[in-house]
């Protein structure tokens, strides 16, 4: 047991705060969150060719780095941190978990090494539904031949307006549940695709919309075996939680570290307001939950690694999934607005970036489940077994 | 970063489970998940020979440098151990004061006269100790203590009068730490000693205060005239307070590792209960139980975090200071929703005139989790100040 970061998982955590630090300063996020893009392509392509995050995770085979998720999930905490807007959660999160899982070698092949190049992508699986598994999925295809047909509309999904690859969950025509499902993977811009961008009260990370017409797929975009996509698209929703549940911690300590410098800048009744009981315990508060988020995260991490390599802890990957979202989407949202509390009025400006913070909070919270959609997952574990 | 533990590590759990199932049998078995708090008025006589066979086997002390006769056990195995002890059902150790709290800090600050005199007591199993710390008047604000030790020149002895509260186990033992002061004229933390005081004497008055579960685990301790050697002062007079200091980062620190295991049986008693009466389909508890279910789980990786790249001294990183705070609120929390599991029946006791069940006990007794060992508002106190560099509370002016 050595429960903590390795050097060189210390290195990756410190470089990654560092470029972050400089790059993703305030001005670029709001210069970013006013794109129609989302993001600064500069700063992508910055961020693919210098620090190759894109292909951490990536096996040497396919030109990666062969690291692991608890290096992952050491940069994206940062990207949580610094509020990044990136396409990275999308691409490196959702899309490259859903290759390495459930792609053939070809398909691997073919895509890792365009994503390792700076190509974006993402998954699109639902259908405008408050729940995150397969019963979220309600577009659906046709065999004809060897030919597929996809119809149906997608939801929120991230950086979907802009990826150069979908993939996308779609179940047979008539099935139900985690019957019938199948993950597709396509060039964004397919005939019969048409995607928009949402307008979303969180500006530092796009959603789009996607409506399927008779989009005409080939036998091999089919990932895996045609009809059995719902496990692994479980185990890439459980993944990409958990690269969700850094980045929200990343953004507590972030909001943390910001609050309590306010505090000790601010002066009323003679006396910095970090020196009042009422703040500081605020603050205490905070930074328990800080420490217990990461706790969390880093846990959920470990078994994320053994998930993608068949390790002793594979087993328990939607529960450390469920623990570390649910902690940390109740947690970032409360710091956030403990934060806004204790900024007073600047705090409910748009010019502070408290508000960044407290917008980013509340839209990570419900994506891929909500504190409670979890603990109702955990429950079940628990509760609804035999004995 | 790796969750798990080493193959040696995993032989020394067999050995230790081993060890406690061949054990914990006999005379002892009816001591299984006896002896916790709230419960420490339970079998204290079979409680204390069962710290004689632990001692026998080796099992005192484990965290001790072997120089001191300990087993000087790398962080990992002192988690093992405690982890094991708890999921057998192992009895509440009589010990945990002298094991946890005395035998590092003399072992730290102490002679070699007082390693000689006092360590194989608490290693044998033979030896209880309290820890006479609170007063009337001196809780949170612990440097305001009023006891006072003079050296009387002609006995050679110090003289300690005084009065201490709230000392958990005092009738049960054989020793207690005691901070007094010893220049009079003194305030605050200055001035401040650390006896080794003998309870047996003529002095020393122990008088059981009945607590909220109508059960007594702690005292009121009078001391008139006590006397203690020369040679019973830890530090130097006038150094108490860097003694009790240190004292409180063990108290914060290993000793309180073993803990998740034991509030894991509480949690399956009533995960099961809940399963039993119906509760785990109501829709409310579910998401609490889950949460106390999510809550543990993370208390045992935040635990094994904070003893990760630690310098295995006791002294812990910045993020041990949330522990207490994060477990003692975790627990309330558990005695709360087991009320609400049990519903109406939840006021119905035992038997009169006040016999608890387990999870009332539990209920009632979790409440002073969050006062001990310095109350939440303490250790938010203390977050703030030395985790996030805010400004320390007003203090009156000193001296
Ligand atoms: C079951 C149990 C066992 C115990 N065992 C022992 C033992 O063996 N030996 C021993 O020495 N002591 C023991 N204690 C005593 C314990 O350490 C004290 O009760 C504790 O430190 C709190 O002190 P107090 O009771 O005087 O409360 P007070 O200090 O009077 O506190 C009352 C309230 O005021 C709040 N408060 C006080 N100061 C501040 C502040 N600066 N900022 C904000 N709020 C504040 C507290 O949080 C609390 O809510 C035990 C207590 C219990 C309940």
């Amino acid at each position: 047991m050595e429960f903590a970061f390795t050097q060189e998982q210390e290195m990756i955590r410190d470089t990654a705060a560092a470029f972050l630090k400089d790059a993703s300063t305030s001005a670029a996020i709001r210069a970013a969150m006013e794109s129609d893009l989302g993001y600064s392509p500069e700063l992508w392509q910055r961020i693919c060719a210098e620090m190759y995050w894109q292909a951490l995770h990536i096996p040497e085979e396919y030109g990666g780095m062969g690291l692991g998720y608890v290096e992952l999930v050491a940069v994206l905490e940062q990207m949580g941190r610094y509020l990044l807007c990136s396409p990275y959660l999308a691409t490196v999160g959702m899309a490259t978990n859903a290759l390495l899982i459930a792609a053939s070698d070809s398909q691997k092949a073919a895509i890792l090494p365009q994503l390792i190049e700076g190509k974006t992508a993402t998954v699109a699986f639902n259908g405008g539904r408050s729940v995150w598994d397969a019963s979220a999925v309600t577009a659906t295809y046709r065999r004809e031949s060897n030919e597929f047909t996809l119809n149906g509309d997608y939801r929120y999904v991230l950086d979907g307006h802009s990826a150069d690859y979908l993939i996308l969950a779609a179940r047979e025509e008539g099935s139900r549940g985690d019957e019938g499902l199948s993950l597709f993977v396509c060039a964004g811009d397919s005939a019969g695709i048409q995607r928009s961008r949402l307008a979303t009260m969180d500006q530092s990370r796009r959603q789009a919309t996607i409506q399927l017409k008779d989009l005409r797929l080939p036998e091999s975009s089919v990932m895996g075996e045609l009809g059995t996509g719902a496990k692994p698209l479980a185990k890439i929703l459980d993944l990409a939680t958990i690269a969700l549940a850094a980045e929200q911690a990343g953004g507590m300590q972030q909001i943390l570290d910001i609050t309590v410098d306010y505090t000790k800048s601010r002066s009323q009744f003679g006396r910095t307001i970090a020196g009042f009981q009422a703040i500081k315990h605020k603050a205490a508060d905070m930074m328990l939950r800080n420490e217990v988020a990461r706790s969390a995260v880093y846990y959920a991490a470990c078994v994320a690694d053994d998930a993608l390599c068949a390790g002793p802890l594979a087993s328990e990957l939607a529960e450390a999934a469920s623990i570390a979202k649910s902690y940390c989407s109740e947690g970032y949202f409360k710091n956030t607005g403990e934060a806004l509390q204790m900024h007073g009025g600047v705090g409910f400006t748009w010019e502070y970036d408290v508000h960044l913070y407290f917008k980013r909070a509340k839209a990570s919270e419900h994506f891929l489940g909500s504190s409670s959609y979890h603990r109702e997952r955990v429950a079940v574990m628990l509760l609804d077994t035999a004995c | 970063m790796k969750l798990q533990f080493s193959p040696q590590d995993e032989a020394f759990r067999s050995e230790i489970a081993g060890w406690l199932a061949d054990n914990l049998v006999g005379e002892f078995a009816q001591l299984k998940f006896r002896g916790g708090p709230g419960d420490e008025h339970m079998f204290p006589e079979e409680r204390k020979r069962w710290e004689r066979k632990l001692a026998e086997g080796g099992w005192t002390c484990v965290g001790w440098p072997q120089e001191y006769g300990g087993r000087g056990l790398p962080i990992e195995q002192q988690v093992i151990f405690f982890e094991e002890y708890a999921r057998a059902g192992a009895p509440g150790r009589m010990g945990h004061i002298g094991e946890g709290l005395t035998g590092p800090t003399l072992i730290a600050f102490g002679s070699e006269e007082q390693k000689k005199k006092y360590l194989p007591g608490v290693l044998a199993g033979t030896e209880f100790w309290c820890q006479g710390y609170s007063e009337p008047s001196a809780g949170s604000d612990l440097a305001n203590v009023k006891t006072k030790a003079r050296f009387d020149e002609a006995s050679g002895k110090w003289i300690v009068n005084g009065q201490k509260v709230w000392t958990s186990l005092a009738h049960e033992s054989e020793y207690c730490f005691v901070i007094a002061r010893t220049d009079p004229d003194s305030k605050a933390h200055k001035g401040l000693g650390f006896f080794l005081i003998k309870m047996d004497q003529p002095g020393v008055t122990v008088r059981p205060i009945e607590q909220i579960t109508g059960t007594s685990e702690f005292n009121e301790v009078f001391f008139d005239d006590a006397e203690c050697d020369a040679s019973d002062i830890v530090g130097l007079p006038g150094e108490g307070w860097k003694v009790a200091m240190g004292l409180l980062g063990y108290e914060r620190g290993v000793s309180t590792l073993g803990q998740q295991m034991a509030f894991q049986n509480e949690f399956n008693e009533v995960v099961a209960l809940a399963k039993e009466n119906g509760a785990a389909q109501d829709p409310v508890i579910r998401q609490r139980l889950a949460d106390a279910h999510i809550g543990l789980k993370i208390m045992r990786y935040n635990s094994m975090r904070m003893l990760s790249g630690n310098s295995g001294d006791g002294s812990l990183q910045k993020e041990a200071l949330i522990y207490k705070l994060y477990w003692a609120t975790w627990h309330r929390d558990l005695g709360e929703l087991a009320m609400d599991i049990l519903g109406a029946e939840a006021d119905i006791l035992l038997d009169a005139p006040y016999e608890l069940n387990r999870l009332q006990s539990l209920f009632l007794f979790t409440r002073s989790d969050t006062i001990y060992g310095g109350t939440n508002q303490i250790q938010r106190n203390i977050i703030a100040e030395r985790g996030l560099g805010m400004p320390k509370e007003l203090r009156p002016p000193q001296n």
